[in-house]
């Protein structure tokens, strides 16, 4: 998986290209992370538009960049899920936990 | 499109995550002249994903001197998927449900929840020198996502 790194009004927005998939892009996914909070961002966007695929191991890594981040006082959100991605996590319920956002303009509009 | 042509076809894999591609691309190919749509096939994919990933880290433990089997088998009422590892086996009711509330926000234990849902029917087989087999069953015409979760106990991740 690709993960490229920007600003935007205060927010690190990482956005996502490929699968987050074991041993595959959950661990790209937890190092983006983890770099970006050791970094000091508070608050940390995942595009996950071109995110094509995840399986259990993706999610569990979602999940615990989501813990990671909000038991640091930070927020993380995502945004521009795919139909698949986001029916993965529905039927884990995942979608009642996690903060999901339609696109990237309401993502950042959320951290005001 | 024609009735489906009956064909069995097996692959060993050393215990690498890597090798998930080579497996879901037979899979991918296989499926590509059955009667299942594409939407299906991809939650298929997902589902044979989570039990490669099962067999090479909590059965085989990553050693990749371990083999893990695979069987695809076409019949004329859908698709079998066996994988088989070479650990200790472990106990399919001892799972968490990650549904219940304290364990949404675990990290693990979800990989069996979406086999079943992506397949008709999964179960279990311990053979007596060790080793897990895990038989996924997809019918033909069966929709991709099943409505419920119900077929047996919980498992592993």
């Amino acid at each position: 998986m690709k993960i490229e790194k920007r600003q935007r009004d205060g927010a690190t927005i990482l956005d996502l290209q490929g699968r987050i998939t074991i041993g595959e892009g959950d661990v790209a996914l937890r190092e983006a992370v983890h770099a970006a909070v050791g970094e000091g961002a508070t608050s940390i966007l995942l595009n996950m538009g071109r995110v094509r695929s995840i399986d259990s191991s993706g999610v569990g890594e979602l999940v615990a960049a989501y813990t990671t981040v909000t038991n640091r006082g930070g927020k993380l959100r995502l945004f521009s899920m795919p139909s698949r991605v986001l029916g993965v996590l529905q039927i884990t319920q995942l979608v009642t936990v996690l903060d999901i956002l339609e696109d990237e303009d309401e993502a950042v509009a959320s951290l005001a | 499109m024609p009735e489906p042509v009956q064909q069995t076809i097996r692959l060993s894999i050393g215990s690498r995550y890597e090798n998930i591609e080579l497996v879901q691309a037979v899979l991918d190919e296989t499926l590509e002249s059955l009667p299942i749509d594409e939407e299906t096939s991809y939650w298929m994919g997902i589902a044979l994903r989570e039990a490669l990933a099962n067999a090479i880290k909590h059965g085989n433990g990553l050693d990749p001197e371990k083999k893990v089997d695979v069987c695809l088998a076409v019949d004329e009422s859908g698709v079998d998927i066996t994988v088989e590892d070479q650990g200790s086996g472990f106990d399919p009711g001892a799972v968490a449900d990650p549904l219940a509330p304290d364990n949404l926000l675990k990290t693990e234990g979800r990989g069996i929840f979406y086999m079943r849902r992506f397949m008709d029917k999964i179960d279990y087989d311990f053979g007596a020198d060790g080793g897990t087999k895990v038989r996924l069953h997809k019918k033909f015409g069966a929709p991709g996502i099943s409505a419920e979760a119900d077929q047996g106990g919980a498992n592993e991740d």
